[in-house]
């Protein structure tokens, strides 16, 4: 057999990705949350669920994310989450998906990009409150 | 020679490079690719004798018409049909089973029952679901062992003298169980009921014999038969064809039309409305031919090789789990996961050597529900897919766990 490098990946999984998939920051249950939203991707099947901690004047002061996703979606969703703790409802409300491809590094094809918004709608839903567990 | 030696110069697209490597196409499960002849045949339709067929009376309306049913007929050859009459020309797999499900849906009521598998293809499991929600029909499924293979004892009771239709996959695609469709149609005729047979994964793959399977319908498409996109089988016992009203209108399916009502048309025209696929159904008789030259029994032997290198190799490496059932008799179909690594991840990785495998759950979720997993990777194999092939996927695969 030959041996095979599969590292290379191309650009695909970029630094970032790979440290977030290993190690997602914001990882866990959150106890207490006031917003909570779970979506799937029906492309693949990936599940995600966005707990929140919204304060009475609309700053988020926790997030964490469970789920079942891919190494893209999980990097995602754990920028989604850093990115929007500590910040207004509406400026959460306002994250794109090149904000999240700006932290992600990386070189994503047409058919992943569902990977990358999946936690935005997650994000949505759960701000708008329109979708409950 | 071996089969891949001889077939590999007549696939044109197997000079890709892709990623900086040689394609390596596992993917044909999904849709394979097409021979030469395929390619020219249909180009020469185009080139030479294209027309609208059926009522074009000048030359080219003719060609075009005789080439249509000759496609019919090499069908009929090919499945073992008992007459041409019991070939339909569908858009695919989906769409034939979409027909008959909204044809045979027309003659149910209330409290009649309609019996599927757990490991359909969602194609087979949503018009079903669609038909008992319009008609208040009773949906059941019937569980799957966990060796893959279908629970005949619970389908024993799960059939029943309400039992109207009982819809099943010939071969599944995910685990690539072969299910015993003689037997299964036999059960099902002790209730008269209608048997619906998708063969969307064993058309490519295994002898199929229509007088020996005994099933109502089976449908299949030509795109992973090595044929083009966009046309597909609907056979139908003459029989059961003969009972059931048209399940959609149009053009060439009538004889005589008024303004309230019509005369339907002989079969299989009646089944057919509209400009059927012309271009697609030439190429549908390259690819049978193609396969016939190469013989099915052949075919299938070398399918079976691959799979079973397959199924020992990733046996030996660390962290991967395989479904189905755990021999080489089944279809060309290897499903897997590698511990630590999202399918989807997996087929990404092997995408950069060149490797083209399919990820997700395959159009069947209650399937990787009852598996336990969001998803599987998926390697299938064709005519042209090499023992070399597969040892460069063992040994890419074998490396994955220190890939992301």
């Amino acid at each position: 057999m030959s041996t095979a490098t599969p590292s290379a990946a191309g650009g695909l999984y970029s630094d970032v990705i790979r440290e977030r998939w290993r190690r997602p920051r914001h990882r866990g249950e959150l106890p207490g949350a006031n917003a909570v939203a779970e979506d799937v991707n029906p492309l693949c099947g990936d599940r995600v669920r966005l707990m929140l901690t919204i304060e009475p004047g609309g700053r988020i002061a926790a997030v964490r994310f469970v789920g079942d996703s891919c190494a893209i979606c999980t990097a995602s969703t754990d920028v989604l989450a850093e990115l929007i703790t500590g910040r207004p409802r509406d400026e959460a409300r306002a994250i794109a998906a090149a904000d999240l491809l700006a932290v992600l590094q990386a070189e994503i094809r047409p058919t992943r990009m569902r990977c990358v918004t999946l936690p935005i709608s997650v994000l949505a839903q759960a701000l708008n409150g329109t979708k409950t567990p | 020679m071996r089969l891949d030696e001889q077939t590999r110069p007549d696939f044109p697209i197997l000079q890709r490079i892709v990623n900086g490597r040689p394609l390596v196409y596992f993917d044909s499960g999904a849709s394979s690719q097409k021979p030469r002849a395929v390619i020219e045949a249909m180009s020469q339709y185009y080139e030479r004798s294209h027309a609208n067929v059926h009522r074009s009376i000048h030359t080219l309306g003719e060609e075009a018409t005789e080439l249509y049913e000759l496609a019919r007929d090499a069908v009929q050859r090919f499945i073992g049909a008992a007459s041409r009459e019991e070939v339909v020309f569908t858009r695919g797999t989906t769409d034939g089973l979409g027909l008959i499900a909204e044809t045979i849906g027309r003659t149910l009521a209330k409290g009649d029952e309609i019996v599927v598998t757990e490991l359909e293809h969602h194609s087979n499991l949503i018009p079903w679901q669609l038909v008992a929600r319009d008609r208040g029909a009773a949906l059941k499924a019937v569980p799957i062992l966990a060796d893959g293979t279908v629970d005949l004892v619970a389908l024993e009771r799960l059939i029943t003298p309400r039992t109207r239709v009982v819809a099943f996959a010939h071969v599944s695609n995910v685990l690539g169980t072969i299910l015993p469709v003689t037997e299964i149609v036999r059960r099902a005729r002790t209730v008269n009921a209608i048997t619906v047979v998708d063969g969307a994964q064993a058309a490519p793959h295994l002898r199929l014999d229509m007088s020996a399977l005994e099933c109502d319908f089976y449908v299949f498409s030509a795109h992973k038969m090595l044929g083009p996109t966009g046309i597909g089988v609907m056979y139908g016992r003459r029989a059961v064809l003969d009972s059931l009203e048209p399940g959609r209108g149009g053009s060439e399916m009538i004889k005589e039309v008024w303004i309230d009502h019509a005369q339907w048309n002989d079969l299989p025209w009646r089944f057919e409305p509209g400009t059927p696929p012309i271009a697609e159904a030439v190429g549908l008789t390259a690819a049978i031919e193609y396969l016939e030259k190469l013989g099915i029994d052949r075919v299938a032997e070398h399918e079976r090789a691959l799979t079973r290198q397959t199924l020992e190799g990733l046996a030996r490496i660390p962290g991967v789990t395989l479904y189905g059932p755990p021999t080489a008799e089944r279809g060309a179909v290897v499903s897997f996961t590698v511990q630590g690594l999202h399918p989807h991840d997996v087929a990404a990785l092997l995408d950069a050597e060149g490797i083209a495998v399919r990820a997700g759950h395959h159009c069947a979720m209650p399937l990787m529900r009852r598996l336990g997993v969001v998803g599987t990777s998926r390697a299938t194999f064709s005519v042209f897919n090499s023992p070399d092939e597969v040892s460069l996927f063992l040994a890419t695969v074998a490396g994955l766990h220190s890939a992301l």
